[in-house]
């Protein structure tokens, strides 16, 4: 290994040290990153289901004074803006930061720095908006709800820093998303190993790359409307200003164009985790794979065609409505495909019900509950009797924890000895599974009921005459089990990571490249870059069969100067933090601190451009 | 263009499965993105095409002016053409002439910009006075701001041909540089069209 003398520009040099805390923040590699996003997003999952967990308890009974009105508003606000930007997409930005290099037979992604530097826009921009509730100022929490409708948002009705807070947060966090999606994109575009065609790409790897289309046009959207939203707040201009004659609902347009296209987002990498599993434990090929991808990709374009029937009781009209209602019942077309994909892979496979399993068998049950209630909100007439009350509340839930939550849990039991080198423990794995499932369901199926008999969302107290009294008190006792069985999920966490490393390379005779290196990988991931003739190759090379056997596998390309692996950086880190300094600025209207984050932004951009190259190569026995 | 792939990768030759380099590859999906965010904010505008509020309407926009500086712009992207085609053919010092001149175009645009929004304040036409005015200054401030982001892109690539950087083989720099430059350009022929020249057609 021979460090590259780099001249360098720049005002640090490039960190060579590979263990200790300051290896961590300097790193670009992306198993690292994957890691570290994924351990950020449990913790911040664990801060929105606190969060959960006051709410259920304010409405365990009804007249209850838990927390006050104002506060039960910023908790709901709080708790799906943590889940949703903080907990959800961070935790499968980990899995595809983690596993997309490793399926597609690279070393690395195609930009390290800027993934790093998406890692630390995640964090700062996370630790900013949590924050807002330590801010001392009145009404510092966001407290306008995670779509934060025009006009409450103005200045008029939320005169704190709420908005503020919320606006600037979620620019910082979509930064960082933005950059992961070109990343992600030009890293399966263009370093796939030989023979990896487009078609033979593992399907988690398809719907990284499908989901990352959608942030790069989806983001932009939010991006516009949360600067509008500044503009208004900060400089009086006029875009969501009733009283100039400005339209409200034109908010409700930008923010859903963005926001119906973020819970498929939130769902297609999930979908794609379980496709990984499904196939392992039946000893299968995934069904119907060919279909699976158009599904993913006719998903994803479809997802940008019904942001609409977030708007039904706006009062668009009964052309609008209907075409967006079409548009809808048509997006459940390919979502139904898959889950007869699902079935049919298991169908007449040797099906082995592991924890991952599990999880992943009941994501489909969930996952379909949530879909069919999802589809009768696609009715116009139907949705008006739901729109704003519990039913939808028990839609998000089983679409979110029952999809995305235990499709995460699934990948984290399956992907776990890869990361981490040890095998979670089945057992606790199995009482966490049946915790989870039953606590979720007792939890999540009385808004059902609830929203059927006019439960309002978002109100922070209920009187007892109402009649909802007793599922409130069921669906507070299923967060108290939901919170075992998570808690179960760290127990054993922790009781794993204190064994020795020893997990096999390939534990669950499984088909995808990742599980051809040792768990957990070399820093550089392949000795020898991998090459594909088919899709699931590790599995063909394992288990010849008549269509497979005389598979033509391009060369293997020669590193001619060893395997180059980038230079770690301080720079991500810095563009990140003095990126959250001046939102900081905007926050306290503080020239200085802003000045100060734009000063040390551009340090960065140059520092970042300047440091030179700082590579390293690593020589491989048998590599060459 | 295997040359190119190995100055993108520092100096490992890595073939890319597309051959297109990764930095334009990621440069034309940042591109790709950017037209929703143009998008919106023109839709903003479209929106709020009657909401004077009591203050001026679209017939302060003056079209003379405005295609004045809308040429000087599209000239700006021919310059950036013979400098992108200059430093591919390796005259280095070309390329820099062309490249100065497109920025020198740039600011001759924004200077027109800065006189009508100075103008535009006078007549009673500023950021605050209505759903029109705040989407128009918004939506061409951030055109503007684009420009001005190019030029210092451009000045970073001028600095960078001094210290003898702009060879052959380091083009894909002004390349890219250069899509930015014509991506603002084509972005600012949508506003053009539909801030000046469809209100005149009606």
């Amino acid at each position: 290994m021979a460090t590259v003398a780099a001249k360098t520009l720049g005002f640090l040099p490039r960190p060579t040290s590979k263990t200790g805390f300051w290896s961590w923040v300097t790193t670009v590699d992306h198993k690292r990153i994957g890691i570290m996003y994924l351990i950020t997003a449990f913790l911040m999952f664990l801060v929105g289901g606190t969060e959960a967990w006051a709410i259920r308890i304010q409405l365990i009974r009804p007249d209850n004074d838990f927390v006050s009105a104002q506060t039960f508003n910023a908790l709901f606000t709080m708790h799906a803006t943590t889940m949703i930007f903080m907990a959800i997409m961070p935790l499968l930005a980990g899995f595809m930061n983690f596993l997309l290099p490793l399926q597609i037979g690279a070393r690395d992604v195609a930009f390290p720095r800027l993934n790093a530097f998406s890692y630390w826009s995640y964090l700062f921009g996370a630790i900013f908006l949590n924050s807002s509730w330590f801010w001392l100022s009145e009404k510092g929490v966001p407290d306008t709800g995670w779509f934060s409708y025009a006009n409450l948002t103005s200045l008029k009705f939320s005169g704190g820093l709420g908005p503020d807070f919320w606006t600037v947060g979620i620019l910082l966090l979509g930064t960082g998303t933005l950059v992961s999606g070109f990343n992600f994109i030009v890293t399966i575009l263009n370093m796939r190993a030989p023979g990896m065609t487009l078609m033979k790409m593992p399907i988690f790897t398809w719907t990284t790359f499908i989901t990352s289309i959608m942030i790069i046009f989806a983001f932009p959207a939010i991006t516009v409307a949360l600067l509008m939203l500044l503009f208004d707040r900060q400089f009086a201009a006029n875009f969501f200003n009733v009283e100039s004659g400005a339209s409200v609902v034109f908010w409700q347009h930008l923010f859903w164009t963005f926001g119906h296209p973020e819970v498929y987002i939130l769902i297609l990498p999930a979908m794609g985790i379980i496709s990984e599993v499904l196939p392992s434990f039946s000893r299968k090929t995934l069904f119907g794979y060919n279909v699976m991808v158009i599904s993913t990709a006719a998903i994803g374009f479809m997802g940008f065609t019904v942001w609409s029937h977030h708007m039904f009781a706006v009062g668009m009209g009964p052309i609008v409505n209907t075409v967006f209602g079409i548009t809808t019942m048509a997006i459940s077309i390919p979502t139904g495909v898959k889950i007869f994909n699902w079935l049919s892979t298991m169908w007449g496979g040797q099906v082995k019900f592991t924890t991952a399993m599990l999880f992943a068998v009941g994501f489909i049950m969930l996952f379909t509950i949530g879909g069919l209630s999802g589809f009768m909100h696609a009715l116009p007439a139907s949705d008006a009797q739901q729109t704003d009350t519990y039913f939808i509340v028990a839609h998000i839930h089983y679409v979110l924890i029952g999809g995305s939550i235990f499709a995460i849990m699934s990948g984290l039991y399956y992907w776990f000895p890869k990361m981490f080198g040890r095998m979670l423990d089945e057992k606790l794995g199995q009482w966490n599974f049946w915790v989870m499932f039953v606590g979720f369901n007792l939890f999540a199926f009385p808004f059902h009921f609830l929203g059927l008999m006019g439960m309002p969302r978002r109100i922070y107290t209920y009187s007892s005459n109402m009649g909802w009294d007793f599922w409130n008190l069921v669906s507070t006792i299923g967060v108290f089990v939901l919170a075992a069985g998570i808690t179960l999920f760290l127990v054993n966490f922790g009781k794993t990571m204190s064994k020795k490393m020893d997990a096999p390379a390939d534990p669950w005779d499984a088909r995808s490249l990742e599980w051809t290196i040792p768990s957990p990988p070399p820093e550089h991931n392949f000795d020898k870059v991998p090459t594909v003739a088919a899709l699931d190759d590790f599995w063909y090379q394992k288990y010849p069969d008549e269509h497979h056997k005389d598979l033509v596998r391009p060369a293997t390309p020669v590193d001619a100067h060893g395997i180059h692996m980038p230079g770690a950086s301080w720079m991500p880190m810095f563009l990140g933090l003095f990126n959250t300094v001046a939102g900081v600025g905007i926050m306290m209207h503080s020239t200085v601190v802003l000045a100060i984050g734009l000063v040390g932004t551009f340090l960065a951009i140059v520092g970042w451009a300047f440091e030179g190259d700082g590579g390293y190569h690593i020589e491989v026995e048998g590599g060459h | 263009m295997a040359h190119d792939i190995a100055q993108a990768h520092g100096h490992e030759a890595a073939a890319t499965n597309t051959g297109i380099t990764n930095r334009k590859l990621a440069f034309w999906l940042f591109l790709a993105s950017e037209c929703v965010f143009f998008a919106s904010l023109l839709i903003g505008f479209l929106v709020y095409g009657d909401k004077t509020n009591g203050g001026p309407g679209m017939e302060l926009f003056n079209i003379n002016l405005t295609t004045i500086s809308t040429f000087v712009l599209l000239m700006s992207s021919l310059a950036m053409v013979l400098g992108v085609n200059a430093s591919q053919r390796g005259l280095a010092r070309d390329a820099m002439k062309w490249i100065l001149a497109t920025a020198v175009m740039g600011q001759i645009f924004l200077g027109f910009q800065v006189y009508e929004f100075w103008h535009f304040v006078h007549e009673g036409f500023g950021l605050t006075t209505s759903p029109l005015s705040t989407a128009f200054f918004v939506l061409t401030g951030f055109h503007g701001a684009h420009v001005f982001v190019g030029i210092l892109w451009l000045l970073s690539l001028l600095w960078h041909g001094r210290r003898g950087g702009l060879t052959a083989e380091k083009s894909e720099a002004v390349e890219v540089g250069g899509l930015y430059w014509h991506f603002v350009d084509v972005v600012w022929i949508v506003i053009f069209t539909v801030i000046y020249l469809l209100p005149k057609v009606h």
